[in-house]
């Protein structure tokens, strides 16, 4: 399928300063020499990308891992290299802590001047006691003061991130975490549902930890999405909110099934059709190894998979624009099922989820895939 | 080949269940040189391999050994394997009835146990002369001479010249070679008579069709002979006649009275060679059959469907093949609302029930759903007739029920006499009627209880295995028909009966086990988009409810960084599940569940 749309660049940085007890993404801790070396390749690849294909890309995410933990002047020279749009949506992921501890303001600026217009927060919750069982180092006053860091520097469109059915949470403390977003400008809501990964810390522990309850913890996810929208954040995908004009647009495009190249190792891309990644080892990606094909992108399924996580879900223009058919009718059929007990909304021309809907939304894609 | 008459041993080996029947039977074979030791495996009678892993013979089978005795003659022993389980009671005592005697093994250690005693029985109804060996004399256990005692005392056997023999190690094998020449008696036999020849076992040959093994009572047959069964009427002319040998088969020209061999003759199926029928030939026909054969009818019932319905085919072809090999298994097409199409299959018990099952899925590679087991119901109607139910879905509205009948069963059940409350206490729940104990030693005790069948069919073996700690055995016949309080359990999912898992049951037992059941259900299946209520019911009333709550949350992966292909994984793993689900209205049950219920015992 031809594509007019720019795409997007994801940058994965795979250095963190400990282990998060939860988490599974690929990081690990890093010296100095090994930065400037995974920079350079990064650099590289980038590089190579413009001499092969060109043009700008309309999004940069730097995500991880902890970004942050590269400094702001490599992160810079890396913005540099890469050619955007003038509107260019540039995100960085920052780690309060890192933020504190190993960011002047003067670093912050820099990175604002070479592009970054967007910061994205692992706060997960204001609560200690909370941050503290999820091994998060900062506590709120650090978290306050990295988001002070980030206001002073000019940065208004910022995102803090809020995990949902972790230990000793309640919907009062949940309450309390967005009462602190809203406090403190945030622009942005992502919260998650805490999921034990396999492999993770967590996932050996998880009979001691005391977690809430399937029931409970669908029960803090309402809670949640009633109390971020109270605050001002409309929800517009599962596990975001935004103030209107603040979406994420680069993970728009994730959910809208449109391109972009990811950098990096374990990042994946969907470029030109076909879905592809780098494994997850940083050495191999330094070493310039070649990403792993993962088949053809952008099918009908995939594409209904991932718009349903989207408050705006399918719509049969758009549909119809891609692939040249409306919405068809078993589906609309089937999820009209869903409609009787609260789960969609669905009219001639579109299907979306509900809150309750977004709960059991791989079962619901099931089904309408059938 | 041949010797003489007088120098013919006919003879079987019974024992109970693990007392090392098959593995006597190997050492007779190597010691005979039946067999080549390259080709030498254990358990060589018991060739499927669903016979060497449950340790139990399943068909019957047959082989002609030649032995050169002490005394310097040389004898031809035809050793007849036998079944060795209570389902299968009919097809032994047709190959006892082709036996002039029989090796009882008596295992060493374990003393006389429940099918040592029925197979004795069934031996001595048959006149055949026993030949007690005590085995397993190499176990730390072994106490050959108490156990030979006990012989002496319950059976009425002289075991002073009884061979105590290890089959695993071959000691002292030898010697019941001997005892078998010098105890069993050669076949009284006239070969001028016509031809009767008790047909013992059938087996299906795709090359040569049914394989008839026979042992032959009067006169004599050869190729070219027109055979005919006395039972069926059906006749072939013969193509060839032979014996049986370890590995192969010998043609012969002839097969004359007294001697174990086969016969072919083209015959398409066992149905046309049924086991008990009398061989004999148009050209000379005997006046009058030999005496027990009787058709062998199936006394337990259940469906059998495809797990996905696209194997209905190839489930067909295959009870077709097995049914080649074995003529007591029945079956005809059915249609559940809830399983599609599949088949009402009639068994002789619940191990050929669970044989067959198994072969299907293991030998013909499909993935099977099965229905509860049920027994024949007489269930008589208001205007005078007798209905024969064996099917929960053909049962008729209870208010045009007046009596009901359900088959009995005699059961003796040998236990050490610490079990006999554990005993007593399940046989009682299981509706069991006490007749009598009588101790068979000082502290083993066979206790004799009238059973219904139906209560048997359900796990009460393995119930009784671990209430026993695997002490007890069992053995059952059947007995006559009882008026019976019965009643007819729906299940019901959101509303809709699930004709498969209705059942029939006596009406003291309806609560408890529907209080089992939706339990059971519950538990297996999972939460769905919607509430499902559970209910059981007999006709309009429900008396036992659950209900499975409405899913609230699947797993929400991320797609982070746009790694969707996990996103992926789980959208088709949603799938594969939905795959081994059965659709019900709107409810998706798991075939777990099906097994769950089939699986309901007392014990948890």
């Amino acid at each position: 399928m031809m594509t007019t749309e720019l795409p997007g660049l994801y940058i994965h940085v795979p250095f963190c300063s400990s282990k998060c007890p939860y988490c599974d993404f690929y990081s690990l801790v890093a010296s100095d020499e090994l930065k400037d070396r995974y920079t350079d390749a990064l650099i590289k690849n980038i590089i190579l990308y413009n001499n092969q294909v060109g043009g700008a890309f309309s999004t940069v995410y730097f995500g991880g891992g902890t970004p942050s933990l590269l400094g702001s002047e490599r992160l810079s020279s890396i913005l540099n290299n890469v050619s955007r749009t003038p509107d260019c949506e540039v995100t960085v992921e920052c780690n309060p802590s890192d933020l504190c501890k190993n960011w002047s303001f003067k670093d912050m600026e820099a990175l604002v001047k070479a592009g970054a217009n967007r910061i994205s927060m692992g706060m997960q919750s204001a609560v200690d006691e909370e941050r503290k069982a999820l091994g998060r180092q900062a506590d709120r006053e650090q978290v306050k003061r990295a988001v002070e860091l980030v206001k002073s520097a000019g940065i208004d469109n910022f995102s803090l991130d809020l995990m949902l059915g972790i230990p000793h949470q309640t919907i009062d403390s949940i309450k309390e975490s967005i009462e602190f977003c809203a406090e403190n400008g945030a622009k942005h809501v992502s919260s998650y549902l805490l999921k034990i990964e396999q492999g993770t810390p967590f996932e050996k522990v998880e009979k001691l930890l005391n977690l809430p309850d399937e029931d409970e913890c669908c029960d803090m996810y309402l809670a949640a999405c009633k109390c971020l929208e109270e605050h001002g954040y409309k929800q517009y995908e599962i596990s975001n909110f935004a103030v209107p004009s603040y979406e994420s647009r680069h993970n728009l495009i994730y959910w809208d099934c449109r391109e972009y190249l990811g950098l990096g190792a374990s990042a994946h891309s969907f470029i030109g059709g076909k879905r592809f990644y780098f494994e997850r080892d940083i050495n191999k990606f330094i070493e310039e190894a070649q990403p792993i094909q993962d088949g053809e992108g952008g099918s009908f399924e995939e594409y209904v998979m991932l718009r349903l996580r989207l408050n705006e879900g399918l719509q049969s223009d758009q549909v119809r624009a891609r692939f040249g058919f409306d919405i068809p009718p078993e589906m609309l059929e089937r999820a009209r099922k869903f409609e009787k007990n609260g789960m969609a909304k669905v009219t001639e021309t579109s299907i979306s989820l509900t809150t309750e809907g977004f709960l059991v939304s791989n079962a619901i894609i099931a089904n309408l895939l059938n | 080949m041949s010797v003489p008459k007088e120098n013919i041993r006919n003879f079987s080996i019974i024992a109970h269940i693990d007392h090392g029947k098959s593995t006597l039977a190997d050492r007779l074979l190597e010691l005979t040189d039946s067999v080549a030791k390259r080709d030498m495996t254990a358990q060589l009678l018991d060739n499927m391999d669903l016979e060497r892993e449950r340790g139990i013979t399943i068909k019957a089978h047959a082989v002609k050994l030649n032995y050169t005795a002490k005394d310097g003659q040389e004898y031809e022993l035809n050793l007849i394997d036998t079944p060795g389980h209570v389902d299968f009671n009919y097809e032994v005592s047709r190959s006892l009835a082709a036996c002039d005697g029989a090796v009882l093994i008596v295992d060493a250690s374990q003393g006389i146990e429940a099918q040592t005693l029925a197979n004795t029985y069934l031996a001595l109804d048959h006149n055949l002369e026993l030949v007690p060996v005590i085995n397993k004399i190499d176990l730390p256990a072994a106490d050959p001479e108490r156990v030979a005692a006990e012989v002496e005392d319950i059976i009425g056997l002289d075991c002073s010249n009884a061979p105590r023999v290890s089959a695993k190690t071959g000691e002292n094998v030898e010697q019941v070679l001997e005892r078998i020449v010098q105890d069993v008696p050669a076949p009284t036999a006239d070969e001028n008579l016509p031809l009767r020849a008790l047909i013992f076992d059938s087996i299906y040959d795709s090359y040569r069709g049914v394989i008839v093994y026979v042992r032959v009572m009067d006169g004599k047959i050869k190729a070219g002979d027109t055979m005919r069964m006395m039972a069926t009427g059906a006749q072939f002319t013969v193509v060839e006649v032979g014996y049986m040998r370890a590995t192969s088969l010998e043609p012969t020209d002839v097969l004359t009275a007294g001697e174990v061999g086969y016969i072919t003759a083209s015959i398409k199926t066992v149905s046309d060679a049924r086991v008990g029928d009398t061989v004999t030939t148009a050209e000379n026909p005997a006046a009058e059959p030999l005496p027990g054969y009787r058709k062998v009818n199936p006394m337990v019932f259940c469906g059998i469907y495809p797990a996905d319905g696209a194997d209905y085919e190839s489930l067909r072809d295959a009870l077709q093949k097995l049914q080649l090999n074995d003529a007591a298994l029945s079956y005809e097409p059915e249609t559940s609302g809830a399983l599609g199409f599949g088949f009402r299959c009639g068994f002789l018990g619940l191990l050929h029930l669970e044989i067959i099952q198994e072969r299907l899925e293991r030998e013909y590679n499909l993935d099977l759903v099965t229905t509860v087991p049920s027994v024949i119901y007489k269930i008589h109607t208001s205007d005078g007739s007798i209905l024969e139910i064996d099917n929960p879905t053909n049962y008729p509205d209870p208010a045009i029920i007046t009596d009901c009948e359900e088959p009995m069963t005699n059961a003796h059940i040998y236990a050490p006499n610490d079990y006999v409350g554990a005993i007593m206490e399940l046989c009682q729940d299981r509706r069991g009627t006490f007749k009598d104990m009588t101790y068979i030693s000082s502290d083993r005790v066979d206790i004799h209880y009238e059973l219904p069948l139906n209560e048997i069919i359900y796990d009460f073996f393995d119930t009784l295995k671990s209430r026993t700690r695997g002490y007890a055995s069992f053995d059952y016949e059947l007995a006559q028909y009882q008026p019976s309080k019965l009643v007819k359990l729906d299940v019901l999912l959101n509303g809709d009966v699930i004709d498969a898992l209705s059942f029939i049951i006596h009406s003291d037992k309806a609560y408890g086990r529907a209080r089992k059941i939706a339990e059971k259900l519950k538990d297996n299946i999972p939460r769905q988009m919607f509430e499902i209520p559970i209910q059981i019911a007999i006709g309009g009333k429900v008396i036992a409810r659950e209900t499975v709550k409405a899913m609230r949350k699947d797993v929400l992966a991320k797609c982070y960084g746009g790694d969707i292909t996990r996103k992926k994984k789980l959208l088709e793993k949603q799938k594969e599940g939905k795959k081994r689900m059965r659709q019900f209205g709107t409810v998706e049950v798991p075939q777990e569940a099906f097994m769950a219920v089939l699986k309901l015992d007392d014990d948890n």
